[in-house]
């Protein structure tokens, strides 16, 4: 189906967006952003009001930036300097929204043959066809939007935006609110249809579960920059800015001062503001002396309701109880302990350990669960 | 019965329902996707006909449609007839009497559609037209229905304007609600009934079709409007 060229040069997507947008009470929305996507999934990652949306908004010509220059493979699709600005049905950028925005009239069939008018019919129906067996949905051809589930709903708006053979594609959260397997099951049909294309997929998602289960190259943006890019490691687990701390799943961010630094352990130690509390982290770039924040995960915390012995992890704080709260499958508690800390845990383990407001716990940290963020 | 002054109701809102679903539906896209500062000085124009008493409006086009007017001494020399007191005097009075009730229902009903849908149109490579016909439309159709119906028994009611403009010439101009005046006015009452009854069972039956319309449809095309409270 491509042609010999488009499969010797790898089709890229590059943009240069600069947009200011004034809001109303508040200072305006800058994003200022420079990027690259390579055939395969690139993971777009920020929390909400990033301005992750925008940018694929840009690309794909619903939004006009101030300036900047977007190119899918050799084709220039917007270019201020030279005035160049390609509508956005003239793009062949596809794009499926977080609301998927399936057409609510037309049946699964008609919503995938949508993209494809001036096709002859026979072609148009094989091709059709075609997509809706390697999404697995060709049974719900005649249903209409409404009368199908989520999953099959977020199927058909994939197969309908890569029916038109796009030269990239755009995900805005596509498969927010669905479970787990199903997602996967989903990003695998994704991966399979886009082995033989090599197309440069876009990604947007504010979920950190998503980045771990895509594990491909991360971009991350925050406040219209990107702020980082590189694996999902990279980008996670060494967050460098506050607001992308707490998105990545920090629930604790501390702000403490160094006290001093044990270069042949590897660990420094550091005393969280305005408590007795101390504590060992990795050895960052800090002097004693310097203020720094550590971030950790709730659920990388260890509690016990007796003081623990014989450990190696090497910090151990003494508190109690505050406020104990059940998510689902997790109980959120809210620690003192001269700092607040949150710690989760199973239903089961809160049970066995009869946690309960008032109760008196040990909270365990291993060094390397403490993060070091810059300020 | 006066059977003239009822066709020739019909013939004018016919004629009124069909030019103003042609010119009002681009009117209508216009005003409900147009980003143009000024627009609300025409919303304001098009929603004027709501406000105004019947005999200011007349009288304007009236004025327009004489002798010495711009549209009439333009019709005269097109036609080689004055336009006042005619049957096309009347439809263009009325076209401009029934704007708003085809304008309005066709501006909200274009408004409701989701914008992300327009968006989704468009990258997958539809331009404004088709992305009008297949989309818009078809999800306005409740809207459509709404104005055509509207505008339809708007005019076969109106009265004021016709008597301005058209002035009371049977089989041209004589319509149902004239009719029914000048019965009144020669103490017919029977006549005036009959004729009253009559333009009642229409108004009545051409409504509870524009409802029934848009519950089907709307039901169809999953646009249903409804309250918890009226789900069972």
């Amino acid at each position: 189906m491509d042609t010999v060229g488009s499969e010797l040069i790898p089709a890229l997507l590059t943009a240069r967006v600069k947009l200011e947008r004034l809001r109303h009470g508040v200072s305006p929305f800058v994003l200022d952003i420079s990027l690259e996507v390579s055939p395969g999934i690139t993971i777009l990652f920020g929390p909400s009001g990033a301005g992750k949306s925008t940018v694929l908004d840009c690309i794909a010509g619903l939004v006009r930036p101030d300036s900047g220059r977007i190119i899918a493979g050799e084709e220039v699709l917007f270019d201020s300097q030279r005035g160049v600005s390609c509508p956005p049905q003239e793009r062949r950028v596809a794009y499926v929204f977080q609301t998927l925005a399936l057409f609510p009239h037309l049946n699964a069939e008609e919503n995938v043959a949508y993209g494809l008018d001036g096709m002859p019919r026979e072609e148009r129906s094989a091709r059709v066809q075609e997509i809706l067996m390697a999404f697995r949905v060709d049974k719900l051809r005649a249903r209409r939007p409404a009368e199908i589930s989520g999953g099959e709903r977020q199927r058909i708006a994939l197969a309908r935006s890569l029916v038109t053979q796009p030269r990239v594609l755009l995900l805005d959260e596509p498969l927010t609110g669905l479970d787990a397997e199903l997602k996967a099951s989903i990003l695998d049909d994704l991966r399979a249809w886009n082995a033989a294309r090599r197309i440069p997929i876009l990604y947007v998602t504010h979920s950190r579960e998503e980045v771990d289960a895509l594990g491909e190259r991360v971009i991350a943006m925050d406040h219209g920059h990107v702020l980082s890019e590189g694996t999902p490691t990279q980008v996670l687990e060494a967050p460098r800015r506050k607001r992308l701390a707490q998105a990545a799943g920090f629930e604790n961010l501390l702000s403490g001062t160094v006290m001093d630094l044990r270069e042949a352990d590897g660990v420094m130690r550091v005393r969280l503001s305005e408590s007795a509390c101390e504590i060992e982290v990795p050895l960052g770039y800090a002097m004693a002396k310097d203020r720094v924040r550590v971030a950790i995960r709730a659920g990388d915390i260890l509690l016990a309701t007796s003081q623990p012995h014989d450990l190696s992890a090497r910090n151990v704080i003494e508190g109690h109880i505050v406020a104990m709260e059940t998510r689902g499958t997790l109980v959120r508690a809210r620690v003192d302990c001269g700092v607040e800390f949150i710690v989760h845990v199973t239903p089961g383990a809160s049970r066995t350990l009869e946690l309960a407001v008032g109760r008196l716990v040990w909270l365990v940290l291993k060094t390397h669960s403490c993060h070091l963020v810059e300020e | 019965m006066n059977m003239d002054a009822l066709l020739l109701s019909f013939r004018l809102a016919l004629c009124v329902s069909a030019i103003l679903l042609a010119g009002g539906m681009p009117l209508a896209y216009w005003l409900a996707y147009s980003n143009w500062r000024g627009k609300f000085l025409l919303e304001a124009v098009v929603a004027l006909p709501l406000v105004l008493p019947p005999t200011v409006l007349g009288f304007y086009v009236l004025l327009a449609m004489g002798p010495r007017g711009p549209l009439g001494k333009l019709w005269q020399t097109l036609f080689g007839h004055g336009m006042a007191f005619t049957f096309e005097g009347l439809v263009l009075a009325s076209v401009l009497y029934s704007l708003p009730f085809a304008v309005q229902p066709l501006i909200a009903s274009f408004e409701s559609v989701d914008r992300k849908l327009l968006d989704a149109s468009a990258v997958l490579g539809a331009g404004p037209l088709k992305t009008f016909w297949r989309i818009i439309l078809p999800l306005s159709i409740p809207g459509v229905v709404t104005a055509l119906v509207l505008s339809f028994a708007h005019t076969m009611g109106e009265f004021g304007v016709v008597l301005m403009v058209g002035g009371n010439l049977a089989g041209v101009t004589r319509t149902v609600s004239i009719d029914i005046y000048d019965h009144v006015q020669s103490l017919e009452y029977a006549d005036a009934n009959r004729m009253a009854l009559v333009l009642l069972a229409i108004s009545f039956s051409v409504l509870s079709v524009v409802y029934a319309v848009n519950r089907s449809v709307g039901r169809q095309i999953g646009r249903r409007l409804w309250t918890p409270w009226a789900a069972n």
